[in-house]
């Protein structure tokens, strides 16, 4: 059995004390897993992706992340924000927004050569190299997203979170983005909150619902072995009739 | 022209000269500074603090007066609030969340009652109007040093952090997670804002200091590609409404910071009509 990549036991969590966002949540992401996490507004799908990145901190419990802490861990994961959450007339190149995932390894933060060369390639990873001097802002929203998903990979880290990257991208965008995960996912392991879960189905291994408590359900047939380690403890089994099938399952 | 230009030239008339040479020196804090300012959106921060400096100049009136402390002037007192109430307001950003806008509009309007009641403690005829709206004839050579030094600090400062501090403005949290220590990049940001601000109040006073610290950066944001161009193109702005204004009061008889802001008002105006301000949707 391998080692879980992230691991959390009886993480809770409350913003205010009578109102508890996350309660009794044990949850295993393992290598090469692809999750999509869903649920509600409210039910603490960011919250839980602000736990993982350490941003906060749970009240109760823990999250191990390769046996070390979130804040220790941090750069093994490449975090993608939702695009539409910038300043849309901030003056910024597409590879200046790439070169900010080398940012904290020197005192003043200023790029090597190594750096801009791993931001360049992680621009060419996502297909967008020849648009590395446009503005960020002139870009199209399926573009904004795949800058940002190439300065995670410019981290370098082996596990990528992304928040809700479909909203407001059209049905193209969308394919893309899609076949880009997929691609990203021989290497790295894909955590993707949504709120559509037809999209997440369709590649997607596994879909983590949280809405307080965080239930985990296969989207296809899964091997033997995961299935033993994912019935462990106190998760929960629930189909997915409706999308569970490996139709639309494209790994090429 | 040639009036001006003999004024500027005149020997008896130092304070147009140095009014000049201080307003086109501090262009460049104030374009570099100015841009920060708008890009991560803290003008109601800027000013806060500069309607807290009313506190430190009335402080350092009543000291300097009342208590006898004679070396202790009102620009130092202005200066230790300013650097003051950037620490605090850096406290408050972190920790007051949801009550963070009215915390900053208590400091605001607190910091000026001081010292207006501290002004009001000291004996003798003060016109705080000259702080409020500005006076170039309060400059003296000695500021024009402090300028020229703040411009090479502000220079230094961010030729080195530039890009963390362009991190920290375009996406604080993904700065934060890249090991990036965004509180202190932040608070030095606010002090060296603070200080900034102590300068323009001297050229356009602490009511329309926001005026000339966003306008001519925000002008800016409509035509630069880059946060290194939107501060050259800043400070080119600046320099360019500091020395029409100057110009525009002395041979109208008006006073200098008021004409400053009309023009740096008007053209921003004038950008957002024209050009492409706005991101283009302007």
């Amino acid at each position: 059995m391998t080692e879980a990549a992230i691991a959390i036991r009886d993480l809770c969590f409350a913003y205010s004390p009578d109102i508890p966002v996350l309660s009794e949540v044990r949850l295993d992401v393992w290598p090469q897993d692809a999750a999509c996490i869903v649920g509600p507004n409210g039910g603490g799908k960011t919250t839980l992706v602000k736990l993982i990145l350490g941003l906060i901190s749970p009240d109760n419990g823990s999250i191990r992340i390769y046996g070390q802490t979130p804040a220790a861990a941090r750069r093994r994961i490449g975090y993608v924000p939702q695009y539409a959450r910038y300043d849309a007339c901030f003056p910024i190149s597409a590879l200046e927004v790439v070169c900010m995932a080398r940012l904290g390894s020197t005192f003043s933060g200023r790029y090597s050569r190594q750096d801009k060369q791993a931001a360049l390639d992680a621009l060419d990873a996502v297909s967008l190299a020849d648009l590395a001097k446009r503005p960020f802002t002139a870009l199209s929203g399926g573009q904004r997203q795949r800058v940002l998903i190439a300065r995670a990979l410019a981290s370098g880290g082996d596990i990528l979170i992304l928040d809700e990257p479909t909203a407001s991208l059209d049905r193209e965008s969308e394919q893309q983005l899609l076949g880009l995960l997929a691609e990203l996912n021989k290497t790295m392991i894909v955590l993707m909150v949504t709120h559509e879960v037809g999209f997440s189905s369709t590649f997607f291994k596994r879909i983590i619902c949280v809405n307080n408590k965080v239930y985990v359900h296969p989207t296809s047939a899964l091997t033997g072995e995961l299935i033993r380690e994912m019935y462990g403890g106190d998760l929960q089994m629930i189909r997915h009739d409706h999308r569970c099938c490996p139709e639309g399952h494209q790994h090429d | 022209m040639t009036e001006l230009f003999a004024a500027l030239l005149d020997p008896d008339l130092p304070f147009l000269r140095y009014g000049l040479l201080t307003g086109l020196l501090a262009s460049i804090s104030f374009g570099i500074i100015g841009t920060f300012v708008v890009v991560r959106r803290i003008s109601y921060l800027a000013g806060a603090i500069s309607h807290c400096i009313l506190a430190g100049i009335g402080g350092g009136l009543y000291l300097q007066t009342v208590a006898g402390i004679s070396w202790f002037t009102p620009m130092q007192g202005a200066v230790i609030v300013a650097l003051l109430s950037a620490v605090i307001l850096a406290q408050v950003s972190r920790h007051a969340g949801q009550r963070e806008d009215s915390i900053i509009g208590a400091l605001w309007s607190g910091g000026m009652s001081i010292g207006y009641l501290f002004i009001a403690k000291t004996p003798g005829y003060f016109d705080p109007n000259s702080y409020l709206f500005g006076n170039i004839l309060l400059i003296t050579k000695q500021d024009i040093v402090f300028v020229a030094g703040l411009d090479i600090v502000i220079l230094a400062v961010v030729g080195i952090f530039y890009n963390k501090l362009l991190a920290l403005c375009f996406d604080e949290e993904y700065a934060l997670l890249r090991g990036v220590r965004t509180q202190w990049l932040h608070l030095l940001l606010l002090c060296l804002t603070a200080l900034t601000i102590v300068l323009l109040i001297r050229i356009v006073g602490i009511i329309m200091v926001i005026a000339l610290l966003t306008l001519p950066a925000a002008i800016a944001g409509g035509f630069a590609s880059s946060i290194r161009q939107m501060m050259l193109i800043a400070t080119i702005v600046c320099a360019v409404f500091i020395t029409a204004g100057l110009g525009a009061s002395f041979y109208l008889d008006l006073p200098s910071g008021s004409v400053i802001i009309l023009i740096a008002t008007g053209a921003y105006l004038l950008s957002l009509a024209f050009g492409r301000s706005m991101g283009g949707k302007g």
